[in-house]
């Protein structure tokens, strides 16, 4: 039976189900919900497990590296500024294959601070080794956090995973979800078997230094390990609908792009902005259709090529930027769509930063734009006035 | 990344790379000495984690773990919750290790947040008063007037303008029952702390003074004799602090701080004329004052 649950509640929920060992995180907005229901089912005695406040999120995700590490589920949730502050530890937590989850509430980072919604934090930390998921809708982003630990904690991964869900757009959103009953999730998820912890019956050294004769080898096996995750991605999705009766899951998704000319390729909940212009479009007789990039890493290059061979127009829509860089979606799109036979023009367009509402009609312009000629890193939904007087 | 250890080693093993004479070795040594196997190292970044774990080898018969170099007590938070969470209380004790730096400076925000968690973890700072590690330049806990590489004496300064942070004081300020200093010249010292301090549960720290020949400027064979030289001169007082109260402190019969510094190369720069001269004068005050406040008779 469907509940109406807030999208961070829904996720502490979720994440409740997972049975974690130990939960450490530390209040950022627009995270916080998750880890205050969280704190509240466990004082409730509803799961057994530890909770900790830690005085940073620097501190949260050590702790739950740490706990990891000492064979424990682990969690933690964050967002923005949080997720910089964490982002050492994050990329040792990955060199260390420790399947920590993290939710991050994505949220743009400061100057000016600014605690609204777009992509910058978590598109910041993609080099860290961490697997990233991005949710369209809460339904999506509670099906991911089941698979997430499925996922990290695989034999043959041993990687934190990343959930991300829009701030405020997600977060904030109250959705009917479907929860599954705490049976079915433990069959899903049987209990964390590590396949070497931190125990004094085994004593055994964790994160040696790897100099130069070493180092380089051990970061080849994590490169490695991101082209064979794929397949654990697509079966803990094809698992997840035995159980549970409905699909969430895929490396990218397709959208009315069957005949479609001009392809607009995005992640997270902008998805069904652009699907649902695209359904306008589609009315007037516009060829065109939507690629939801659904997992970030492992970047899913083979399905992108092969989604985007007969498009004639490729518009990547972002909420994030990298300054005096290209695109990142875009620069990336083109790297993989680089050997095909049948190359489309890809535009790029930024949208929507630091919380901006994106309109339909912002959508409409891009399209426009981007059909007489190809647009490198174009803002869209400028307030002009203001642009003029900042000029000043 | 892991690496298994041989079987049936002793908890701290020879034929790690630290320099000769390293008075953090010997420390080490003796830690494990008084801990016994069920115990849980979470070691910070620093000479005690390079010279232990070049991988495919390691020094530690004991579980061990390092992640980073500031946040070695927030990860013995984890790795303790997670026994707890896991019905492994009675398995293993954790110990946090961390130089002066990574005690002091970098981390102490996540020691800060450890002690008043109040998590069961002995916290361990081996301080040989400089990052020694990265090529001795000044820390919190560099003393007064030494020289480092980034306080170095020149013409216009005779070397680290601050007197040593107070740790302990700040440790015995957020209510943990046991707070100690040990050095490693006084060998049964330090080990009957290690043993008392494993008595307590909850947040214990213990900061042990380790020479280092390399960044202190002495002969390697000296390591022993200036780590008590330390005690006598009254820079280094050796005392424990029990429930807030101080429960013990090392009687020594004083020594003129001179004795101390002369045969360090990081202060000799204070031997060479009057302005040197009146800094002595300084440090002997530093090391009176701590007489007048340590020496005192045991409390039974």
């Amino acid at each position: 039976m469907k509940k109406v649950t807030e999208g961070l509640k829904a996720v502490a929920e979720s994440v409740a189900l997972c049975r974690p060992d130990v939960i450490s995180a530390y209040p950022i907005t627009p995270q916080t919900h998750i880890v205050e229901e969280l704190a509240q089912i466990v004082a409730d005695g509803k799961l057994k497990c530890e909770f900790i406040n830690v005085e940073s999120e620097f501190s949260a995700a050590s702790t739950v590296l740490g706990a990891s590490a000492a064979g424990a589920r682990a969690y933690t949730a964050t967002s923005s500024q949080g997720l910089l502050l964490m982002m050492e530890v994050l990329y040792n937590m990955a060199g260390m294959r420790l399947p920590v989850v993290i939710t991050d509430a994505n949220r743009a980072v400061s100057a000016p601070i600014n605690i609204w919604s777009d992509w910058q934090d978590a598109i910041t930390v993609r080099d860290a080794g961490l697997i990233m998921m991005y949710a369209e809708d809460n339904q999506d982003c509670c099906d991911m956090h089941y698979q997430a630990f499925k996922i990290a904690e695989d034999p043959d991964v041993q990687l934190p995973v990343m959930v991300n869900m829009d701030g405020f757009i997600l977060t904030h959103a109250f959705d009917p979800i479907d929860f599954p009953s705490q049976a079915d999730v433990d069959k899903y998820l049987p209990k964390y078997k590590p396949l070497d912890f931190l125990s004094a019956n085994n004593p055994r050294s964790f994160g040696l230094m790897g100099g130069p004769d070493r180092y380089l080898e051990t970061r080849y096996a994590m490169a490695e390990t991101f082209k064979s995750i794929t397949p654990v991605i697509l079966k803990a999705a094809d698992d997840f609908k035995k159980m549970f009766g409905r699909y969430s899951g895929g490396m990218i998704e397709e959208y009315r792009m069957e005949d479609a000319e001009t392809v607009l390729v995005s992640m997270g909940s902008t998805i069904s902005d652009l699907k649902e212009a695209v359904d306008t479009m589609r009315e007037k007789g516009k060829k065109i259709g939507v690629l939801k990039i659904r997992i970030l890493r492992p970047y899913p290059a083979a399905e992108i090529k092969k989604a985007l061979g007969k498009c004639k127009r490729v518009i990547c829509v972002e909420k994030a930027i990298s300054l005096g860089g290209p695109g990142i979606l875009a620069a990336e799109l083109k790297s993989a769509i680089y050997a095909n036979a049948n190359k489309p023009e890809v535009s790029n367009f930024i949208i929507g930063l630091g919380g901006r509402d994106v309109k339909q009609e912002h959508i409409f312009e891009l399209v426009e734009k981007a059909e007489k000629g190809v647009c490198e890193t174009e803002f869209i939904g400028l307030d002009k006035k203001l642009v003029e007087e900042m000029d000043k | 990344m892991t690496t298994q250890t041989a079987e049936n080693v002793k908890l701290f093993n020879s034929g790690h790379t630290a320099c000769a004479g390293c008075g953090l070795a010997l420390a080490a040594r003796l830690v494990l000495q008084a801990t016994g196997p069920k115990v849980i190292i979470v070691n910070a970044t620093g000479c005690l984690e390079v010279f232990t774990t070049r991988s495919p080898q390691t020094a530690w018969g004991v579980p061990w773990i390092h992640s980073l170099f500031e946040n070695q007590a927030a990860v013995a938070t984890g790795v303790e919750a997670a026994l707890r969470a896991l019905g492994r209380g009675d398995e293993a004790r954790v110990i946090a290790w961390g130089g002066d730096g990574a005690s002091a400076d970098i981390g102490f925000g996540g020691i800060s947040g450890m002690w008043e968690r109040y998590d069961d973890v002995l916290y361990i700072c081996y301080d040989n008063e400089a990052y020694m590690n990265t090529g001795i330049q000044r820390s919190g806990l560099t003393p007064f007037k030494g020289h480092t590489s980034t306080s170095p004496a020149g013409k216009a300064s005779l070397g680290n303008m601050k007197q040593k942070k107070n740790i302990p004081a700040i440790a015995v300020a957020h209510g943990l029952p046991y707070v100690a200093t040990a050095t490693v010249g006084y060998p049964k010292d330090l080990e009957r702390k290690v043993k008392k301090a494993m008595e307590f549960k909850g947040p214990r720290y213990l900061q042990i003074l380790v020479p280092c020949p390399l960044g202190w400027g002495h002969a390697t064979s000296d390591t022993i004799t200036m780590s008590k030289l330390a005690v006598e001169s009254g820079l280094n007082p050796i005392f424990e602090y029990i429930d807030g109260k101080l429960a013990t402190a090392m009687t020594v019969k004083q020594k003129p701080v001179e004795e101390y510094l002369k045969p360090q190369a990081r202060f000799k720069h204070l031997f060479r004329d009057a302005a040197g001269a009146e800094q002595v004068k300084l440090i002997q005050e530093i090391a009176n004052n701590n007489f007048a406040k340590f020496k005192v008779e045991a409390v039974k």
